[in-house]
């Protein structure tokens, strides 16, 4: 049901990189997972309202006061690679073309 | 010592508060028995914490305790409180919390090595209770999983039986306080994780109403579901560590406490109760073990003056479906933050931002965690949205109103906890859906966010197993209206002194020296 380039896809999507033989993994169990899933696409289910969260809560605000914050270097802590009071990251453009 | 491990955690702290043992010995006793632990159980004692470095954080200092209380910042670890509730009394922690300065994995091997700069709002509400933490439990990673075979760091082994699963996530919460290793403990249940794990282990296992307990510092895997609560040897001490973690906190806006707080439990009977027996149990596939020791329970229950009555809930057959889109559709959307940028692993990508990513996610996430945000990712994605999470959904809706329907009727809904008995490690790796079936009696009360509990009913031979194989323990599943939990720790505590588990499986019980020796 789900083929090797819809994996592909899904993984890239995910940021996840799959080498061939977790491709060929994934496509057979994410079939056999969908396939047990799919009985709920034939449900007939007009007109229920989605359940996205059990609890009936309204906005919940918080006062609009300062509060204590994390101390850049409690934060950096564990960081792979901090540097100077910033997350160091390679380039987002290193890859355009 | 072997008579301090045998207090149950009411008791200890009862005898502690009273003078009549010293904290420190009861203390001294557990860490003992945890460093001993041959499961896998934890991933780290107190043992193993008092030799990091303090100064870990590098800004010379952990934050200053007590201040800022209800900021992100201040919820530190206090030392714990002198006296309390719980003065004196170590638990395990199950890995998916953050506690400041120690080690904290969720079981990923994308988070080894990372020190949290706060701690979990439950873990902070036992240690100003008295707490201490007496170790990080090993789990399936992120908490996915029904086996703890998913875990980064290992499998745990079962304490009835070495050689079989104690069931997942919270595996090592569980096998811990099966096995001797720690009094009490926190698990995480999102679909079936504490009770499933309960049930697998023969101890007690309690997922509270969603939002009864703050979930600030519980690494998110499922936010909509995700629920902490304790493992315990018995309904009174679950009682005790739900009162003293429920309540609102103003960092988890979801969290709403339970009106009037929660007290110890002491009924004796069921009399006027109704139990809800789903008419769908007939057709569930179920080990005949198991079903021996429900319906056994279920005599039990009217013996106690309780009534059996026939619901149904028709849907509940669709809840594996619903929440094997719903979760991962969660999961893949929470652990988009493990990218390499902030803590935990980073994999190569010097040239290129994206390469880092993917690398640094492939290398450290285990095989399930992949699958799931596969499955997740694909669910939300473009053209499939509505067909499997909008109808999920609304599956999730049907079996919420099942549930209210049957509660106009009953008191309680009662199940089997899982399937099938605590099965062989490997069993069922290599099938992703044989194992999600495990969880097909507790995912429905997830999903409509209502408290259940776990209570070890009986034992069972296993299925699997050869002729003399020792029989293992038998869960039983008591459900309720969502913020009931106080009645239904009553009932449980009156079915509890009614079967009387541990006097029966006497010899057996691995935290009595059974098994475990």
């Amino acid at each position: 049901m789900i083929d090797r380039e819809q994996v592909l896809h899904v993984a890239r999507l995910a940021r996840l990189r799959l080498d061939d033989a977790e491709v060929e993994t994934m496509a057979g169990e994410l079939s056999g997972i969908l396939e047990h899933v799919d009985r709920i696409r034939g449900l007939d289910l007009e007109g229920v309202e989605p359940t996205s969260h059990v609890v009936h809560l309204e906005n919940v605000l918080r006062a609009d006061e300062p509060w204590q914050s994390m101390p850049p270097a409690v934060a950096l802590a564990s960081a792979p690679e901090p540097f100077d009071g910033a997350f160091r990251v390679p380039s987002p453009q290193a890859d355009a073309d | 010592m072997a008579d301090l491990l045998d207090l149950t955690v009411a008791e200890a702290a009862a005898k502690i508060a009273a003078g009549e043992i010293s904290a420190d010995e009861y203390g001294s006793a557990w860490r003992a028995a945890a460093a001993a632990d041959e499961l896998n159980a934890y991933l780290w004692t107190a043992e193993h914490v008092d030799a990091l470095e303090p100064d870990w954080n590098g800004a010379g200092e952990s934050a200053p305790a007590g201040e800022g209380e209800a900021t992100p910042y201040g919820s530190n670890t206090p030392a714990p409180a002198d006296s309390g509730p719980l003065a004196g009394v170590p638990i395990a922690i199950k890995d998916i919390f953050t506690t400041q300065g120690i080690p904290t994995t969720a079981g990923s091997r994308i988070l080894e090595g990372y020190r949290p700069p706060y701690t979990a709002t439950a873990v902070r509400k036992l240690t100003a209770a008295g707490a201490h933490v007496l170790g990080k439990t090993n789990m399936d990673e992120f908490a996915m999983g029904s086996s703890n075979e998913n875990s980064g760091y290992g499998p745990v082994l079962n304490p009835w039986d070495r050689g079989r699963v104690p069931g997942g996530s919270s595996g090592g919460s569980a096998a811990a306080v099966a096995g001797g290793l720690a009094p009490a403990a926190l698990g995480t249940d999102t679909g079936g994780s504490i009770r499933q794990p309960a049930s697998l282990c023969g101890i007690v296992g309690l997922k509270p109403t969603y939002g009864a307990i703050s979930r600030f510092g519980m690494i998110a895997f499922a936010s909509s579901l995700d629920q902490c609560g304790p493992f315990t040897r018995d309904v009174t001490d679950a009682a005790l560590l739900l009162s003293v973690m429920q309540g609102v906190d103003p960092l988890d806006s979801t969290s709403v406490g339970i009106e009037g707080g929660i007290e110890l439990p002491s009924r004796e009977d069921l009399a006027g109760l109704r139990f809800g027996v789903p008419r769908e149990l007939g057709e569930a596939t179920l080990d005949a073990g198991v079903r021996a020791v429900f319906e056994a329970t279920v005599s039990r229950i009217e013996e106690l003056g309780g009534q059996i009555v026939e619901i149904t809930l028709p849907h509940a057959e669709h809840g594996i479906s619903a929440y094997y889109v719903l979760a991962p559709a969660e999961a893949s959307s929470n652990l988009a933050r493990f990218d390499g940028v902030r803590y935990g692993l980073r994999e190569g990508g010097d040239e290129d931002l994206i390469e880092m990513y993917e690398r640094t996610r492939s290398e450290g996430f285990g095989p399930e965690v992949k699958r799931r945000i596969m499955l997740g990712t694909y669910a939300l994605s473009s053209g499939y949205y509505d067909a499997y999470y909008g109808q999920a959904q609304k599956v999730r809706t049907r079996i919420a109103q099942d549930f209210d329907t049957a509660f106009a009727d009953v008191d309680f809904v009662i199940t089997p906890t899982s399937p099938s008995v605590a099965f062989e490690l490997g069993a069922k790796t290599d099938d992703p859906l044989a194992m999600y079936m495990n969880d097909f009696f507790t995912v429905p009360m997830s999903l409509a966010g209502i408290p259940a509990i776990a209570l070890p009913a009986g034992l069972a031979a296993p299925e699997d197993g050869g002729d003399g194989a020792p029989r293992l323990p038998v869960g039983f599943q008591i459900a309720a209206p969502a913020f009931a939990e106080q009645k239904l720790l009553e009932a449980a505590h009156a079915l509890e002194g009614a079967l009387g588990f541990e006097a029966a499986a006497s010899d057996a019980i691995p935290w009595k020296g059974g098994a475990h020796a």
